[in-house]
């Protein structure tokens, strides 16, 4: 009987543990968000927070589209061959890169890349009380460190997702040409006419999401690390694996929305 | 003058502050003293709102620290961190002019750099160290950029968290006789938390020690060696044997 008790107790305590743990993110998300109604904002910490997580996230992102459109057009090729359906492979590259492969994949990376590094780095600042020193100067950890990074990932993200996109693209066409003896004007053709523009929004709202989540996430382990190198360990490995599976939950939900019908 | 009435600061179940008493008069250096882990960074991050207390209240010139424009209390602040917590990204100079290139005390960026160097020549530092960023420089000389950066904006009031920790007998003299200067210069309010008892002797004019979550004596320092006080007596002449259990 106690060990059944037991084994609820420890359900419920896993249970409650994780509510708190939803509820505090919620809530440092809100205190972010408001943080933008606020002055002051801090421009040039935006502006590197920019740097940082787009354009150096760039080649990650890049290099993962092209070679993931690449695979994508061998592999709908070989099991369109089945049906007899082979002229698909480009509209299928096109559409599968722009609504879910594109978006999920660069966020995975950038979460991978990003995510890391910002808690990381927030996470060394907490334990060398870089952060109290800031209080003590009179500024804002949230409003110096937190809304540039979340602000910056949210619009650089889509812009990454959108040269995925147009990578990847590329990557279906060079082996749709090279490899599948397609025309270059037919592959193209094909992708253009049954490219949608939502396909492509879809995808870009995706990204501003997932850009939302992984800086977001990235801040609040760094916000909340323990002490030591342990501590900036478990923050980092925390905050990767915490925006990877908001990511793909989240792009669940969002397909839902965008095109359950 | 900073006032610390019965303040109360518990981590889970571990009573850091069980009723802390404390008053620090305008102008004058108090010196923390204790074991480690009693409480001293707790007591000082409270004042500075840090830390929230779970009970009592703290001061400063009569008014409650946790009212009023948050901003404008820390303002008459400057804080010297243990391992000198300069911010990695920045060059030692913006470290410094940190406070001066934004928020209410902004300046343009000419005169807070000219600020900077003026400081870093204050605490001993040549102009050619500005642009350098801090892992760039020895531990003694982030603690002298730490100094520079906590009277940059000339505070009323300055914190030192164990100012001469990691450093070596010159380097730490060096410090000490910076603090003094400063304070006595300055007319700032002074609190250092520190083991040091050679610094204790060349920083304070008052001197406390917190011992299980209390003070346990409190005067000027000039009485410190006749206080008749067991725990004050142990603690400064770093006795193993006593009221103060070496094993914590």
């Amino acid at each position: 009987m106690s060990f059944i008790l037991g084994f609820l107790a420890s359900i419920g305590r896993t249970v409650l543990a994780g509510l708190a743990a939803i509820g505090r993110i919620a809530l440092f998300a809100a205190d972010t968000i408001s943080q933008l109604a606020r002055p002051p904002f801090y421009f040039r910490e935006f502006l590197h927070a920019l740097v940082q997580i787009g354009w150096l996230s760039l080649p990650v992102v890049g290099m993962t589209a092209l070679f993931t459109g690449g695979a994508l057009a061998l592999q709908i090729y070989a099991g369109g061959a089945r049906f007899n359906a082979e002229t698909v492979v480009p509209s299928i590259v096109a559409i599968g890169l722009t609504r879910e492969l594109g978006p999920v994949l660069g966020g995975l990376m950038v979460a991978a890349r990003v995510a890391s590094s910002i808690a990381a780095e927030i996470g060394t600042m907490k334990v060398t009380e870089q952060i109290d020193a800031l209080t003590t100067l009179s500024t804002n950890p949230m409003k110096y460190l937190t809304l540039p990074r979340v602000l910056a990932a949210t619009l650089a993200v889509p812009v990454l997702v959108g040269v995925g996109d147009v990578l990847g693209i590329m990557g279906g066409f060079l082996v749709g040409v090279g490899r599948l003896d397609f025309g270059a004007a037919t592959y193209l053709h094909n992708t253009i006419d049954f490219l949608e523009t939502w396909d492509v929004v879809s995808g870009l709202i995706k990204g501003a999401a997932f850009g939302f989540i992984v800086a977001l996430m990235g801040c609040y382990y760094g916000m909340n690390s323990g002490r030591g190198a342990q501590g900036v360990g478990r923050a980092t490995k925390s905050a990767v694996v915490a925006a990877s599976v908001l990511i793909l939950a989240s792009n669940y939900l969002l397909t839902e929305l965008f095109f359950a019908s | 003058m900073i006032e610390l009435h019965n303040v109360h600061k518990a981590f889970g179940s571990n009573r850091v502050l069980r009723g802390v008493n404390l008053t620090i008069p305008s102008a004058t250096s108090l010196v923390i003293i204790g074991g480690s882990g009693t409480g001293k960074s707790v007591a000082l991050k409270c004042i500075l709102g840090l830390v929230r207390p779970d009970s009592g209240t703290i001061t400063l010139d009569g008014q409650d620290v946790t009212r009023g424009d948050r901003d404008a209390f820390l303002a008459r602040f400057g804080m010297l961190f243990q391992g000198g917590a300069l911010f990695d990204s920045l060059p030692v100079w913006q470290n410094v002019a940190f406070r001066l290139l934004r928020g209410s005390l902004k300046r343009p960026l000419p005169e807070a750099r000219e600020i900077a160097i003026e400081k870093l020549r204050r605490v001993g530092l040549k102009p050619d160290v500005a642009d350098k960023f801090p892992a760039e420089l020895s531990g003694g000389m982030q603690k002298r950029v730490g100094l520079a950066r906590a009277i940059a904006a000339e505070p009323e009031i300055i914190f030192f968290d164990e100012p001469t920790t990691g450093l070596d007998p010159i380097m730490a003299g060096v410090i000490n006789d910076l603090i003094r200067e400063i304070v006595t210069e300055m007319g700032a309010t002074a609190m250092t938390i520190t083991h040091d008892m050679t610094s204790v002797r060349a920083i304070a004019d008052n001197v406390a020690m917190l011992h299980d979550g209390v003070i346990k004596w409190t005067g000027p320092v000039s009485e410190m060696d006749h206080s008749g006080d067991p725990y004050l007596d142990q603690f400064i002449h770093g006795r193993a044997e006593g009221p103060i259990e070496a094993v914590r």
